[in-house]
């Protein structure tokens, strides 16, 4: 019983340089199972920063990471990776020269090759453009398709969780949707635990059971999506004006 | 015309063993994007343990069946090279990873005077001499000139190092084509960080990418030996950088493009020497590499990708 009320990530306290300047300045936040737990914050607060220091790469100078009861803080990324967690990083990192499947078989690197067709299946009807594209080459996707591929790639690893950094980023408002609504779906019919960066802060709460607010490498605010859309503070500076 | 075909044959032979050493720079820089100045020494180890490997089994242990012979010391040969190439790896240049782009560089040159000395102090100074092994070939065709006759020969050695140098290749784009392995090493070279992100070992896929190469010069080295059946510990160094001119003229991080400069490298020369001087041939092979490189900067299949952000 004990293992089901621990959270399945809890960062705590930590504080990560880039050489002697400070991006985060102990941060706590926990993610329990199931959950979908957004933060949000605006450019250069630390929160790419956040999801970088969670697999790895930094490592952080003080604080600890501890995922599923096992301390992360001081593995090599590779090792982490392995533990379930997967991430569509900052700017969507797709190898571009590359062919669309090629990135697929790498995101499922650690997985069991058995699974591989069921899980290309799984995701071509997540996102059926990739489907048509599977043999392009990565470079030459726009940045919708990118974004896709980025998500589905972190998914072919069958991670328990799920890192995104500003999914939204760059893509139309119609594909936003798109990709939320799947991030939604992926949370209720498979129990993934998401954990999610936003700059689009108002649709990024609405789909959050909770989220955090990080203001220059600290935690300012945290509480249900529904709590925070509604403080006058988060309102001022994160949705009015920015709301598609 | 006789006289033309002789020397094409003698340029694909010399081409091979050059494109076989040029893979292992390309692979290298590829991958971590460093000259490794020192694979050119890895290439001569090879062929010091081929010698040492095949004097031991047919002086010592009396082995006499060449074929078996001469695959044992391939085996052995690319096993122990790899090693080197392993340890050079990371003894002196991952812990220089991170740091900034010209310390992996020059501790390249510096690894490459250590071997060189290395083998001098234990080895000697003198050239290693080994009989011909394989002897005799094929008349490939014949002709008469007002000097005498010509025959173009195509020797069982020569044909040994092209059979060899292609089955190799064709190997090795399949592995980095197809495999898992090679899938790792591509996702390595294009986004280091990601791969990580993946599950990728990094550090591992790295190391492996200096066996690889080293493994294929190895092969060159054993290739060097039998064909002009002496060596010394001096072999790396012009070896080494004709390799390295072949991977930047074929497109430096293009596994055919090495090859193709091997080729082209290896042919320049034989034709140079064969047709003008002998003296002159590495003045031809370098002029050529120059004026390749003012039309195209990225060599002759190395294509600047142009990549969406």
């Amino acid at each position: 019983m004990r293992a089901a009320a621990e959270p399945l990530l809890s960062v705590r306290g930590v504080e990560t340089y880039y050489g002697n300047i400070i991006a985060l300045r102990g941060v706590d936040l926990e993610v329990s199972r199931g959950e979908i737990v957004t933060m949000i914050g605006a450019n250069g607060a630390g929160k790419s920063t956040l999801m970088m220091t969670i697999c790895g790469d930094p490592k952080p100078r003080s604080g600890q990471i501890l995922y599923d009861g096992t301390d992360i803080t001081a593995m090599p990324t590779h090792e982490i990776m392995q533990l379930g967690i997967a991430q569509s990083p900052e700017g969507r990192r797709i190898f571009p020269r590359m062919t669309v499947m090629e990135n697929l078989q790498m995101g499922a690197s650690l997985v069991d090759p058995n699974h591989f067709e069921d899980d290309l299946k799984r995701v071509s009807e997540l996102f059926p453009r990739l489907k048509e594209r599977l043999h392009q080459r990565g470079g030459t996707l726009s940045g919708g398709e990118q974004q896709m591929l980025a998500i589905a790639r972190a998914l072919m690893g069958r991670p328990k969780l799920l890192l995104l950094d500003e999914p939204s980023l760059g893509l139309a408002p119609l594909i936003v949707k798109q990709i939320f609504e799947t991030i939604r779906e992926l949370n209720e019919n498979e129990g993934l635990t998401v954990f999610l960066v936003e700059q689009n802060a108002f649709h990024a709460l609405k789909l959050a059971h909770r989220g955090y607010v990080m203001v220059n490498g600290n935690i300012t605010m945290s509480g249900t999506g529904a709590e925070l859309l509604k403080r006058e503070e988060v309102r001022a500076a994160y949705l009015e004006g920015g709301r598609h | 015309m006789e006289y033309f075909v002789q020397q094409l044959i003698n340029g694909l032979t010399l081409g091979s063993i050059y494109g076989l050493i040029a893979i292992g720079y390309t692979m290298v820089y590829g991958i971590i994007g460093m000259i490794n100045f020192a694979h050119g020494d890895i290439f001569m180890i090879g062929a010091f343990i081929s010698l040492a490997v095949f004097l031991l089994l047919t002086s010592v242990l009396g082995f006499a069946f060449l074929p078996v012979v001469l695959l044992i010391v391939l085996i052995v040969a690319m096993l122990f090279t790899s090693a080197w190439g392993w340890t050079v790896e990371r003894l002196a240049y991952r812990p220089l990873r991170g740091s900034f782009r010209l310390a992996p560089l020059i501790t390249a040159i510096g690894m490459s005077i250590v071997l060189q000395n290395f083998v001098q102090i234990t080895q000697g100074a003198r050239v290693k001499p080994l009989p011909p092994q394989i002897r005799g070939g094929i008349t490939v065709m014949q002709g008469s000139t007002e000097a005498g006759t010509i025959v173009v020969q195509l020797s069982y050695m020569q044909m040994i190092i092209i059979v060899t140098t292609l089955v190799l290749m064709t190997a090795f784009t399949l592995l980095i084509a197809r495999t898992s392995l090679g899938r790792a090493q591509r996702a390595c070279e294009q986004d280091r960080k990601m791969a990580a992100l993946l599950g990728v070992n990094v550090d591992r896929t790295i190391s492996l990418t200096f066996v690889m190469g080293a493994a294929l010069a190895a092969v060159a080295g054993l290739m060097f030996l039998l064909l002009y059946g002496v060596i010394d510990f001096y072999i790396g160094f012009l070896a080494g950088v004709k390799a390295f001119t072949a991977a930047v003229l074929g497109g430096i991080g293009s596994l055919p493009g090495a090859m193709l400069g091997g080729l082209l490298i290896g042919l320049i020369e034989v034709f140079w020497s064969g047709y003008f001087t002998v003296e002159y041939k590495d003045v031809a092979a370098f002029s050529i590499l120059a004026i390749v490189l003012i039309f195209l900067p990225s060599g002759l299949l190395g294509k600047p990708e142009v990549e969406k952000v």
